[in-house]
């Protein structure tokens, strides 16, 4: 089954670090996508720009709107995925569970509709 | 043979396959498919068939293959009629699996895969108890509703979106890995517990749905001991219960009245399962691996203790209790724990123990805490805290039984 993990951080983390602090933490994303990659599980990963980036777009009274900023206004914000293929939910959540961003984050576990 | 008779012994055979095989063959029909919705679906038009076809035919000799071969026919039919929801090397390897299953004369017991997908942690905890009894006994949402004190339209929502979660989310079916089994077993242990407490809380027994969720959770959980021999917290659960169970009966007396533990007659108790459950406890203690039920199972012996030395031994009581609220600090615990204090030392020393707690909000909705509270207050001699305190621990009391013996004990405070 595939599944997507999604990353949700609070982006105002990632400007108060250090460079050095910068490196590390991506450094720690390249070696869990590595481990992925390694077990024959990645499917696709990316990470996103800012959410301060995002355009949404809804309609609204039959006129469709475009917006400025992200769908959801939390602290956390969707920053990043990983697409894995994984035999179940169990060993979805081992990867999860691996993910650096489950240390200052939090990652949502979806399961991919079939088609 | 009269058609009667064949029908009614048609119907006693499906009874009793239902009975021993049920869960057995909804595990094994949804354990590759993870569809245990549409598995229980295909069984329950299996027994239909079996209802028509018996009567006329004659029993079977393997009524169970029977089952399972239409079983296997009618679910095939559901997923290839849903084929655009299932890929179809999916629906091939269901098929595969089934077929193979099929032609050997025995399919592997999976009701323990089951019970770990029931009780997962990405299901809701609050609905891991019921699912269990619905996926591994058949037992159905009306039924449960009633012993949950539930809505029955309710409970059947919350059964159904839990087994989709299962499909849809690909919760495996399946023993877990051996380095998370145990975390993985307290969360089935925790259910089957859950539906037990369920099924003790109705202590008149004219609750039948109540009555039965109690044997069944003893049923659930001596599987798990007989399907995991080797987990000493299982055996501790089961102790427990049966413990409970012993003194079922003994907590009224023949008026129906309520009949506090300290003055059940022990000649009441049932004294095989008190032997059967200290004998799962010695055999757990040689594990030496200590936890939550095998203390709480531990405290019941020593309180048993009192059938053979008169007097239960309250030393050892309270020591359990000090270990099991370092396993599990919650207000339960220390309440029993400052109860047992009261016996050892003194109603006052109980007291102070029971004070260290006070501060915790959710007990102001708890009943036990308001009945030990004005029974300690009684005994250190403040009559009209405790009137106040027996008055809020019968407004939250919902047996009526239990209501006239806090009644009884509060018209008996000194005025």
């Amino acid at each position: 089954m595939q599944y997507l993990l999604a990353l949700y951080l609070d982006e105002s983390g990632w400007t108060t670090m250090t460079k050095e602090q910068q490196e590390q933490g991506t450094a720690a994303y390249m070696a869990y996508t590595e481990a992925l990659k390694a077990a024959g599980a990645l499917k696709n990963s990316n990470r996103l720009q800012p959410s301060a980036s995002a355009t949404t777009m809804r309609t609204k009274n039959g006129k469709t709107q475009i917006l400025d900023g992200p769908f959801a206004d939390s602290k956390e914000q969707l920053a990043g995925y990983y697409l894995i293929d994984v035999p179940d939910l169990d060993a979805a959540i081992a990867w999860a569970g691996r993910c650096p961003a489950v240390g200052h984050g939090i990652v949502e576990v979806r399961a991919i509709w079939a088609m | 043979m009269n058609e009667d008779q064949g029908g009614a012994q048609a119907r006693s055979t499906a009874d009793a396959v239902a009975r021993r095989s049920y869960g057995k063959l909804v595990a094994f029909l949804a354990a590759r498919t993870r569809k245990v919705d549409m598995a229980e679906d295909a069984l329950a038009e299996a027994f239909a068939a079996a209802l028509t076809d018996w009567p006329q035919k004659g029993c079977p000799a393997n009524p169970e293959a029977w089952l399972l071969t239409v079983a296997r026919r009618k679910f095939l039919d559901v997923v290839r009629s849903q084929r655009r929801e299932i890929a179809s090397d999916e629906m091939e390897s269901i098929a595969e699996g089934l077929v193979a299953a099929e032609s050997s004369s025995k399919f592997p017991d999976q009701r323990l895969g089951l019970m770990f997908a029931c009780a997962h942690p990405a299901i809701d905890a609050a609905i891991r108890a019921p699912l269990m009894l619905q996926a591994v006994l058949g037992f159905d949402a009306a039924r449960i509703a009633s012993a949950f004190l539930i809505a029955p339209v309710t409970m059947s929502q919350r059964l159904v979106r839990a087994k989709q979660k299962i499909r849809l989310a690909g919760i495996p079916l399946r023993i877990p890995e051996p380095e998370e089994l145990r975390d993985r077993l307290e969360t089935v242990l925790d259910a089957i517990y859950a539906a037990f407490s369920e099924g003790w809380i109705d202590a008149s027994g004219t609750d039948v749905a109540r009555r039965e969720l109690a044997a069944e959770a003893i049923y659930l959980c001596r599987l798990v001991t007989e399907l995991l021999p080797d987990e000493p917290e299982a055996m501790g659960l089961l102790a427990l219960m049966l413990f409970a169970e012993s003194r079922r009966h003994a907590r009224r007396d023949a008026q129906g009245e309520y009949v506090p533990m300290a003055a059940q007659p022990v000649e009441q108790w049932n004294a095989s399962m008190i032997h059967e459950a200290e004998a799962l406890l010695l055999r757990a203690s040689g594990y030496t691996l200590i936890g939550r039920y095998q203390l709480e199972a531990a405290i019941q012996s020593a309180h048993v203790a009192r059938r053979i030395t008169a007097r239960p031994n309250w030393n050892e009581v309270v020591q359990l209790y000090d270990a099991l609220l370092a396993f599990s600090p919650t207000p339960v615990v220390a309440i029993n724990r400052a109860l047992a204090i009261a016996q050892r030392d003194n109603p006052a020393a109980g007291f102070a123990a029971l004070e260290e707690v006070a501060a915790d909000a959710r007990l102001t909705e708890y009943q036990p805490w308001w009945a030990a509270r004005a029974d300690l207050l009684a005994r250190t001699g403040k009559p009209e805290q405790a009137r106040h305190a027996y008055d809020i621990a019968i407004g939250l009391e919902r047996d009526e039984s239990v209501r006239r013996f806090l009644e009884k004990r509060q018209t008996a405070l000194a005025r």
